[in-house]
């Protein structure tokens, strides 16, 4: 095994610890920053209470029965919106010229990026945690078992790390952190919403649920809906997987390009 | 002796424009080499290839006889970076960000801190530790990526215009801070585009210019060719000029700048100053202004180029 000559240890484990060392980095910048706390864990439970308490009585006639239905919906929108942080950060250490900094240092070329997204899965983890823990305070109660609640949240992280490299190149292409979010949200806003994430889709337009059945966020929330409740799981899932594989396939290798290019560029 | 940094021929274009043009740079172990150059010179792409963030597309560069394209990781052990926007992450405290880098750099948690202490005490930061880096000043969050730059204490440094931007006390500061890593052997590369700042601190210079090392050499020698002050003379009335060309020339015996009702040039002996008075008093040339001030970078690119430092159509640095 090759060993690192900064370090001394196996340089998979320094690899590894740097990482790690950039994970922890990103989750810290937290701390000092209540805003970004409130951002992903005050957003999420407002979208929960807005959607269920102002529609839930015209959508499925009780706030009961449609907390069923939106919560996996309100998990799989809110996955997405945070996918943009790792566009955000990314972008803020390139214009700022951190970024500079951690390629001037004997770390692995690869680990501010992979950092950056074990963090972002982090914050992931935590808001679908908080999701279905207020959830079960206004009356959500899984009818499966743990395993499937653990393969509903794999199922999301899944995803989620699929479109973190969509973000990526948002994050590399734009020219400051606030484009990224004005694209990442002005993207996602759509393709959250023509789904079946809040509402059957029986109500739409035919056109529109073509679009809506092939949706990956249709199709998570439908998973996680199995998962968590009472439906199919597997299709769904499938599909899922699909996109998931089908979106890294096509981004990750354009993403690093894109950094790359952008990197020579001086 | 293996000299700690060396470049051969660098070229750099991007797209069009060539923003090195066959550049070669040589600092001996434990001396500072000012780099002075305006904006958009090629300085930073200079820097940027030596401490391999760029890839150069022709020629070769060797810092600490590592070859800084197939030897990057080798390279990148022993230098420290100092860029001129601070490259600190705001959100965290001055603390974090130093024990952030030692963590990266391998050392343990306990050394991390350690090394963190020492660097925010060296620093005058140890106050503002706990505070997050965006609340700095423009010359503490300076201190801090210099401090981060240390943390593995390298044996060659690059400062790229380190002072650029700051006040006059926080680049005294800054100054005392590179003095300082001088004395215990560090050697430094330093952009800049101010003289004094060059004169102050490097002993060796290379001039640079639209890509290319235009002189080079120590600052006095540098000082030699262009003065040791500059001589500005302005009429009030512009016609004047031709008349006050051939006064000024015969007195500091070198042909002066004119650049509408002014008048530049070298001074070796600030006593011309006396006869300079007299002979605009007996010639009835009427003036604004009479002044003897330090060389600027403006001044060398006169001297050396026989042109201005920056481009008429944007306002000077």
């Amino acid at each position: 095994m090759s060993v690192d000559p900064v370090t001394r240890r196996p340089r998979l484990a320094a690899a590894a610890q740097q990482t790690a060392t950039l994970a922890w980095r990103t989750l810290l910048q937290i701390r000092h920053n209540p805003w970004e706390l409130a951002d992903f864990s005050i957003q999420p439970v407002l979208f929960l209470l807005l959607f269920l308490f102002v529609f839930g009585g015209a959508i499925a006639g009780t706030t009961a029965d449609y907390l069923a239905y939106m919560l996996p919906g309100v998990i799989v929108m809110n996955m997405t919106f945070v996918t943009v942080y790792v566009g955000h950060g990314l972008n803020t250490d390139l214009t700022k010229g951190f970024f500079d900094r951690l390629r001037s240092l004997p770390i692995g070329p690869w680990t501010p990026l992979a950092g950056r997204i074990i963090a972002d899965l982090v914050k992931q983890g935590w808001c679908i945690l908080l999701l279905l823990a207020v959830g079960y305070l206004l009356g959500f109660r899984v009818i499966t078992s743990p395993v499937a609640v653990l393969g509903a949240i794999a199922l999301v992280l899944t995803f989620a790390l699929a479109m973190s490299w969509l973000m990526v190149l948002v994050g590399v292409i734009a020219r400051d952190p606030e484009h990224v979010q004005l694209f990442g949200f002005t993207a996602l806003f759509p393709v959250t919403f023509v789904s079946n994430a809040f509402v059957p889709v029986e109500t739409m337009p035919a056109w529109l649920q073509t679009v809506v059945h092939v949706n990956p966020v249709s199709l998570l929330a439908d998973a996680v809906r199995g998962l968590l409740g009472d439906g199919d799981v597997l299709m769904p899932a499938l599909g899922v997987l699909a996109w998931s594989l089908a979106i890294t396939a096509v981004f990750a290798p354009l993403s690093l390009w894109a950094l790359r290019r952008r990197l020579s560029r001086g | 002796m293996t000299p700690a940094i060396q470049a051969r021929g660098l070229v750099k274009n991007f797209g069009a424009t060539r923003a090195l043009d066959g550049v070669d740079l040589t600092a001996p172990p434990g001396t500072v080499l000012g780099v002075l150059g305006p904006n958009g010179a090629g300085k930073t792409t200079a820097v940027r290839i030596l401490t391999t963030l760029l890839a150069p597309d022709a020629g070769e560069a060797r810092v600490d006889g590592f070859d800084v394209v197939g030897q990057a990781a080798e390279v990148r052990r022993r230098i420290g970076l100092t860029g001129q926007y601070a490259a600190v992450d705001d959100k965290l405290t001055g603390r974090e960000n130093l024990i952030l880098i030692g963590r990266l750099l391998g050392l343990s948690r306990t050394a991390s801190r350690q090394r963190a202490g020492e660097l925010l005490g060296q620093f005058a930061l140890t106050e503002a530790a706990h505070r997050a880096a965006q609340t700095y000043s423009g010359g503490m969050r300076r201190r801090l990526d210099l401090a981060a730059s240390l943390v593995g204490r390298p044996a060659i440094l690059f400062l790229d215009e380190p002072t650029t931007g700051l006040d006059p006390r926080a680049r005294l500061q800054l100054w005392a801070l590179i003095r300082q890593l001088v004395a215990e052997g560090t050697t430094v590369l330093l952009t800049t585009q101010y003289l004094d700042e060059a004169d102050q601190l490097a002993d060796d210079l290379a001039v640079i210019d639209a890509g290319q090392v235009i002189a080079t050499g120590t600052p006095a020698a540098l000082k030699a060719r262009v003065g040791d002050r500059a001589l500005v003379v302005r009429v009030r009335n512009p016609a004047d000029i031709d008349r006050l060309r051939p006064i000024v020339a015969e007195l500091v015996g070198a042909e002066p700048q004119a650049d509408g009702e002014r008048l530049t040039a070298p001074v070796a002996d600030p006593g011309v100053m006396v006869e300079l008075v007299r002979r605009l008093d007996a010639a009835a040339i009427p003036v604004t202004d009479l002044a003897l001030r330090q060389p600027s970078l403006d001044d060398v690119f006169l001297a050396l180029t026989g042109r201005h430092a920056v481009p008429d159509d944007e306002p000077p640095a």
